[in-house]
């Protein structure tokens, strides 16, 4: 059971989330062709290896956050708020170390 | 008498001789004492074959002391409830407990299924893939599924209750053996908050039942000194006769208490989730057999299995043993069973010499050795007669020409220790074979776990308590790195193990690998020679491991075998994967107490317990039990349900719809982000408006409608549907946080804070003009499609002038916990204008007959919001909304789409059915299907609604509708039955 | 190719079993094939034994990383049945139950097809009308299936606990559908291809790939270069990552559907049961266990082991069907990993890459497409041209919007 440290409330099990799949996915205007939107729509990246994706604190804070995960260990590498920009993580992170990074950005400082 | 049973010896053990307990097996009274097991129980009695082997039904007996056990598992009954399968090493003996062998006919000593073991000829590794195939495989498969399947099923009054418990500690520490308990107390000094647990009864693993020596005192006196220091320490907490099982993720264990006895809080067989900051596995090891001719036979044991029965129960597996080993841990089994005075007729080493302790041992007690030999064959049947030992060339794998047997009633087995990984490999470590410990080692793992002892191949006690304590204290040191590597330094000791596994063989006769499934070397050969040689192919072929047992005493080695034939080494071969679970675990230990209405807690409606009053007949909508109609005295559901329409049309009905969602939606921004997601234009409505909406998803497909209401400019009240209430307010939230953070808006859910009532019916603007409150209620007032809020009848009310019956109808919202008495209210007062109340299902039938639309059962994910004829509305809507441009591609737009319509039976009496489908008959395909149909008491015959092909142009076409077989036709029209003009709900 | 039969065991017996010859090769790869097929799943095994013997194409390698069968064909709880909701589901899964009900005598490989019948149930009055609406499509399409009423269903389950949390309505039954053995279907075909001259390449794991311009002409392999006049891909659950190699983006998500055992009991569930609402379905292997699963699990993984929700879910949901399992034990769990698409309809035939072809997308039920995934697939790459069957289940569809959303119209993952 992964143990997902929200940026508001802490660390919690997975039961209290909801995974909202590959995060900084741009939504394109209305007027792009029809391969461009089924892009937006459906293809993913799937990566095999660190994938930047987003989570919901559904049964707490109910916000919406970033989380960096190797889809692979499962280890969660990076945890960072919504709007900010995807932390740079090399494939080979040792994240057993350090608890999850915390990502400060200007929405606000985190604890 | 201080003996029960024949094997019991004089003293010596850890039971309690003064007390008794009285058990049956096979309808043999039997009695043992307390502490024993019900394996050394039936041991001490002299029960030799307590089970049939699953494929030949061949007798078997006890072979092990613990959780590798692979013969006896036995069905158990106490206290009237029986279950299959439980194994007699590890359950207690209780008294009054009835124990039977299954798989096995008319008894385990006289079994007709051993014909099977007649045939072993045509039954070797995937018979069944070669043969069974004519006519096909279903001809056969009755009788061969009856022959399978080890148990059955439980029986008897199951008064189990199960509970899942919780536990978050620093340090877990799995087993306490010497190495546990030293990770455990070192921990604890260190002041963490630890968790130590225990399979067993006892802390202190083998070293409680064996003769050694632990940091200068007797391992009993190590082992109480150590227990006691922990039973005081504030912060640790131990659980014995607890099996950890399961190995998750992010270091979340899972362990079965396996404990009889009821808790304090009634519950048995605790489901323990564990989550642990760092995990020390101390784990052990489990002895591996030798692989020779018949060495199935009941009196066959692991050796030190032997020991514990004798040094832990004080019964002696028989009366003349041969020791048979690779390695020089066996000989404590010698030792000890010579020392309690029971005869060793040999010991057959596969090496030339053992250790110089031992070897002194030897000679003090002048047992006898064959060395550089091996055990190759047995006899006996139910009980072990003689084994034959055979001189091993140099190479291993020849015999040599001098084969003699030696009469024994017991015959010890080692090929040495195997390292228990399979909680380090669940976690995701790996694992790797070691030639030179001729063992299985943990290798390396990503997750926060050491591994010590045992475990790790560090046998030696010295070795056990160093890495064990070294462990302890870099847990609990907070965020020490944890080697990615299993320690190797504390190894020392290697028991001098010669990696020779099994006897060369001599003969036809079988060797068996797997004892439980019954495969032999000879299942292996064939696996290799059909080229079944990856290891997972070798498993699935021959189904080594596949067993309960999970192959605890047979994979390593299938693994020498298959090394042997394939000429490759081990360490080259790979192994298998471990899986959860460690041991099976008890299904209802998982569900703990989720069962029943807790599965998923049904939920209930503000004004519930009028309805229960009333003869509601509650049904399961989306999780919500509400009234599907209220019967009156002898009435049937059919006739409530056109009795409550009648109702509606002629007089007045009260609904309850609080589950309906209710979503405010406050800020500046409020209107220009419900503009986004509404396919509706939004930014037109003006306060004290209510509007019809439509939402999509961003592929165009119909996920909800519902109205929403403008309360002011920065504020509006979004309804949705009941069954989506959650689902839509999660949507909200996240296009706001994730895609416009930047608009500036709150969302808040409402849905529990308000009750809706609605009153429907021509009536209804009389009742509520009677009632007290601010809000005016006259035609001109209160037009339809407006919202009000004031208050009613002493109440706050926000009341919406919405219809889903066609009728004059007010959805009135109060403070959820008024709802009882408002509603009781309402009742009372509009007791002389007919109001009745009304459930589900005739409120259904009211919209059906409107032609209104039900999201979820008239659309389905496939449903876009031009099927439903809403593209005029699409065309004039402007700007961007979600799901918008998935509505410009080709495949939405084509006119050959499935399209909301009505239906009615051609023939008068006729019955339109929800789920049929409308069909064209060459070629027979589907065009559409009935949604929702009913039979409508206000127009008197059956009426439908459906998604029909090209449907909107095809109105009145007769068309053919198929249902299970049978067919009538249809006439296709206008999905509005009644009131087309909507004159009485705007009027 | 030795002939399996009775007779040919007996024979066997007689000879202590020294005379069977390999079930296939492990040959060396050539330099270059006319057809490598990466990935020797079933689909895989299938396509190389139907282009093969159908089509004549025997210069075929199957390349795979591990061993054969060893993905989701070895993991899956091998429920086959062809109860599919719309029209072009309904008649390929259709061919694949024909081509499993053939299957055992045209491999000369039992594996042991068991037509037990698959019941869907209903738990509530609405389920039940969508539950009719899905049995009639499935009558239209000129397939079996019957609804039943509760009393019919006890009296076929008697274990059923008729008045759980969600009481059972209803339901239909495909009698059918049922189950088979996952190993001997992989092994089956395997030996089949190996025998019509197929080359079966265990541990070779595909690197990268070699390209003419635009056009696939190879791959790279840990066991060096093959040169390839077509390539496809049946990589279940790795499908993006080989696809990505090529620059080429899938609608497909790789998720962990787990699946569990029971220890083997003797015989007392005798159909395949399947629960919409409570998410979990059900059978009794011949050995005696039973074998459930459900949803998958809620994040994207490549790791082939489950989480402790969707563990909790399954059990839950199987006990509160059939409380009388209660004191049985779970024996294993494990997890498969699976290519998940927008509309639960999988990804068949060729690319935008030229010379490269996929068999993607089945998300938790490809094993039941198995027999007709392999032959529609050898259809399209020896004639270049999409088999009929497979027509609209292009990569096309995510572009103009036609999805065959099964999900959608019966209300249940396949």
């Amino acid at each position: 059971m992964l143990q997902i440290s929200c940026p508001y409330c802490g660390v919690r099990d997975e039961e209290e989330f909801r995974f909202g799949g590959e995060s900084h996915v741009t939504r394109p205007a209305l007027d792009v062709d029809d391969r461009v939107w089924a892009d937006y729509l459906f293809n993913r990246i799937n990566p095999k290896g660190i994938a930047y994706e987003r989570w919901l604190h559904s049964y707490g804070c109910g916000r919406w956050f970033n989380v960096a995960r190797d889809t692979v260990t499962h280890e969660i590498l990076a945890v960072y708020l919504m709007g900010a920009a995807k932390p740079q993580l090399s494939e080979v992170t040792p994240a057993r170390e350090a608890q999850p990074k915390r990502v400060r950005t200007s929405e606000g400082s985190l604890s | 008498m201080s003996r029960s049973g024949a094997h019991r010896v004089e003293k010596g053990g850890q039971l309690d001789r003064a007390r008794k307990v009285s058990f049956t097996f096979n309808g043999r009274a039997l009695v043992g004492h307390v502490g024993d097991t019900l394996a050394s129980a039936l041991l001490a009695n002299g029960i030799s074959v307590v089970s049939r082997s699953f494929k030949y039904h061949r007798p078997r007996g006890i072979f092990s002391a613990g959780v590798e056990e692979p013969n006896a598992l036995l069905r158990v009954e106490i206290d009237g409830l029986a279950v299959p399968l439980v194994r007699a090493t590890l359950q207690p003996l209780v008294e009054g407990m009835v124990v039977t062998s299954e798989n096995c006919f008319p008894s385990v000593d006289f079994d007709l299924g051993r014909i099977f073991d007649r045939v072993h000829g045509l039954l070797p590794a995937g018979f069944y893939n070669k043969t069974f195939k004519w006519p096909n495989w279903h001809t056969y498969e009755d009788a061969v599924r009856r022959m399978a399947g080890l148990g059955t099923l439980p029986t008897g009054d199951d008064k189990t209750s199960f509970f899942r418990h919780h536990l978050r500690c620093d340090v877990l520490v799995v087993g306490a053996g010497i190495a546990g308990l030293a990770a455990a107390l070192e921990a604890s000094r260190a002041g963490a908050q630890v968790a130590l647990i225990e399979q067993d009864g006892e802390l202190g693993g083998r070293a409680l039942h064996e003769r050694v020596q632990v940091e200068g005192r007797t391992a009993k006196s190590w082992i109480d000194a150590a227990v006691s220091e922990l039973a005081r320490a504030p912060r640790v907490r131990i659980l014995k006769r607890t099996l950890v099982a399961g190995y998750y993720d992010h270091n979340v264990l899972t362990a079965l208490d396996l404990s009889d006895k009821e808790h304090p809080d009634g519950s048995v067989q605790r489901f323990w989730i564990i989550r642990a900051r760092e995990v020390v596995l101390a784990t052990g090891a489990i002895e591996q057999p030798l692989v020779f001719a018949h060495n199935d036979r009941p009196g066959i044991m692991l050796a030190g299995a032997m020991r514990t029965y004798l040094n832990r129960y004080g019964v002696a597996a028989g009366r003349r043993a041969v020791i048979a080993t690779n390695n020089d841990d066996a000989y404590r089994t010698a030792f000890d069973l010579h020392d309690a005075g029971i005869e060793v007729a040999a010991v057959v080493d596969a090496r030339t010499n053992a250790a110089r302790n031992i070897e002194e041992g030897i000679q003090q007690r002048g047992i006898k050795v064959l060395r550089s030999s091996m055990v190759v064959d047995t006899r006996g049947s139910t009980t072990l007669k003689a084994v034959a030992v055979d001189e091993l060339a140099n190479d291993g794998r020849s015999l040599g020409a001098n084969r003699v047997w030696i009469p024994c009633d017991a015959l010890a087995v080692s090929s040495g220790w195997n390292p228990t990984v399979h909680l380090y490999s669940q976690a995701g470590g790996k694992v790797r074979y070691d030639s030179s410990l001729a063992c299985i080692l943990p290798d390396n793992c990503r997750q926060r776990v050491r591994i010590v002892g045992a475990a790790n191949a560090e046998f030696a006690v010295s070795s056990a308590i160093a890495s064990g304590t070294h462990a302890g204290r870099e847990a609990a040191a907070e965020s020490r790195p944890v080697p990615r590597d299993a320690g190797r330094e504390h190894r020392s000791e290697t028991n001098g193990i010669r990696a020779v596994r099994r006897a060369p063989q001599a003969s036809a006769a079988r060797q068996w690998v797997d004892l439980l499934h019954d495969v032999t070397t000879s299942d292996i050969e064939l696996a290799v020679r059909e080229n079944f040689v990856a290891v997972e192919h070798l498993k699935r072929y021959t189904t080594n491991g596949m067993a309960v047992d999970q192959g605890k005493t047979s994979n390593l080695n299938a693994l020498a075998v298959l090394s042997d034939l394939t000429g490759r080494g081990i360490e080259t071969l790979g192994t298998t994967t471990y899986r959860p679970q460690f041991m099976p675990v008890t299904f209802g230990a998982i569900a703990g107490g989720a069962t029943g209405d807790l599965y998923v807690p049904p939920r209930h409606m503000p004004a519930h317990r009028w309805h229960v009053r009333h003869g509601a007949q509650l049904d399961d909508y989306g999780g919500w039990k509400r009234p599907a109609c209220y019967l009156r005295g002898a009435e049937t559901r059919e006739a409530a349900i056109n009795r409550e329409v009648q109702a509606v049309r002629t007089a007045l009905g009260l609904f309850e719809g609080s589950p309906l969602g209710k979503i405010e939606v406050r800020g500046p921004d409020a209107a220009r982000f419900l503009h986004r997601i509404y396919m509706n234009n939004v930014t037109s409505l003006q306060p004290g408006k209510v509007r019809y909406g439509l939402m999509l998803n961003e592929n165009g497909i119909v996920i909800d409608d519902g109205v929403f209401a403008c309360l002011s400019p920065e504020h509006y009240l979004v309804s949705t549907t009941g069954a989506n209430a959650e689902r839509i307010a999660g949507w909200l939230e996240e296009w706001h946080q994730c895609e416009w953070p930047d608009l500036d808006l709150v969302l808040m859910p409402v849905t529990t804070q308000w009750a809706v009532l609605t009153l429907a019916g021509a009536a209804a603007r009389t009742l509520l003009q009677q009632l007290p409150g601010d809000i005016d209620f006259s035609a001109a007032a209160f037009p339809h499609m407006n919202y009000r809020e004031g208050q009613l009848a002493g109440r706050r009310a926000r009341v919406q002038r919405v219809s889903f019956t066609g009728e004059l109808s007010y959805e009135i919202s109060v403070p959820a916990n008024e709802a009882e008495a408002f509603w009781d209210e309402l009742m009372q007062r509009g007791a002389q204008l007919g109001i009745a109340p009304i459930g589900l299902e005739a409120w259904l039938v009211l919209r059906l007959e409107k032609g209104f639309l039900h999201v979820g059962s008239d659309t389905d994910g496939t449903t876009n919001p031009l099927d439903l004829g809403f593209g005029a509305m699409v065309q004039k809507k402007a700007g961007d909304f979600v799901g918008r441009r998935s509505l410009l591609r080709t495949a939405d737009q084509e006119t050959s789409r499935r399209q909301f319509v009505g239906l009615e039976p051609v023939e008068a009496g006729a019955s339109l059915v929800a789920g049929a489908h409308v069909i064209s008959t060459s070629p027979k395909r589907s065009q559409g299907f009935v949604t929702s149909a009913a039979f409508s008491p206000t127009l008197g015959r059956s009426i439908g609604l459906g998604l029909l092909e090209r449907g909107h142009a095809r109105i009145d076409e007769i068309v053919t509708v198929f249902d299970e077989g049978r067919t009538l036709q249809a006439r296709v029209v206008k999905p509005a039955f009644f009131d087309p003009a909507g004159e009485r709900m705007n009027g | 190719m030795h002939h399996y039969s009775f007779f040919s065991l007996l024979s066997g017996a007689l000879g202590r079993h020294r005379r069977w010859s390999q079930a296939w090769r492990s040959p060396t790869p050539r330099k270059a094939y006319d057809v490598v097929i990466v990935g020797a799943g079933g689909h895989g095994l299938a396509t190389a034994y139907y282009l093969a013997k159908k089509h004549g194409i025997r210069n075929v390698a199957v390349l795979e990383k591990g061993w054969l069968g060893g993905g989701n064909t070895g993991r899956n709880t091998q429920v086959t049945r062809s109860n599919y909701f719309w029209p072009e589901s309904a008649a390929f899964y259709e061919h694949s139950l024909q081509l499993y009900e053939g299957l055992s005598r045209d491999l000369n490989f039992n594996v042991m097809l068991s037509q037990r019948g698959i019941l869907t149930l209903a738990h509530s009055h609405h389920e039940l009308e969508s539950l009719r609406r899905w049995a009639n499509a499935i009558q239209v399409n000129d397939i079996d299936s019957e609804l039943m009423t509760p009393e019919e269903i006890k009296k076929l389950v008697p274990l059923m606990n008729m008045e759980a949390r969600f009481a059972v309505h209803g339901g239909f039954i495909q009698r059918r559908g049922g189950i088979s053995r996952h190993d001997a279907v992989a092994w089956g075909y395997a030996r089949g291809a190996n025998a019509l001259g197929v080359d079966i390449i265990q541990q070779c794991e595909v690197t990268g790939f070699c390209r003419q311009g635009e056009r696939v002409v190879g791959v790279e392999t840990s066991q060096g270069t093959i040169a390839a006049g077509s390539v496809v891909l049946s990589v279940a659950g790795h499908s993006t990552v080989l696809a990505g190699k090529l620059g080429l983006r899938l609608p497909i998500s790789s998720m962990a559907l787990q699946a569990m055992v029971s220890e083997p009991i003797k015989p007392c569930l005798d159909t395949v049961v399947l629960s919409p609402t409570v998410h979990m379905y059900v059978s009794q292997s011949d050995r005696g266990e039973l074998v459930f699963g459900g949803g998958a699990d809620i994040y994207t993984s490549y790791a082939q082991r489950g989480g402790l929700p969707a563990f909790y879910q399954n059990v839950t949901a199987l006990l509160e069907l059939f409380p009388a399992f209660r004191q049985l034990r779970l024996m294993r769990q494990w997890a498969g990993i699976v290519d998940i698409t927008p509309d639960t309809t999988p990804i068949m035939g060729g690319t935008p890459v030229p010379g490269l072809y996929v068999n993607c997308g089945w998300g938790t039920g490809g094993y039941k497409a198995i027999p007709a995934g392999g032959d529609t697939m050898a259809h399209t790459v020896a004639t270049g041209k999409a088999h009929p069957l497979i027509a609209k289940f292009g990569l096309e569809r995510f572009t103009s919007g036609a999805l065959i959303d099964e999900g959608a119209a019966a209300g249940v993952a396949h």
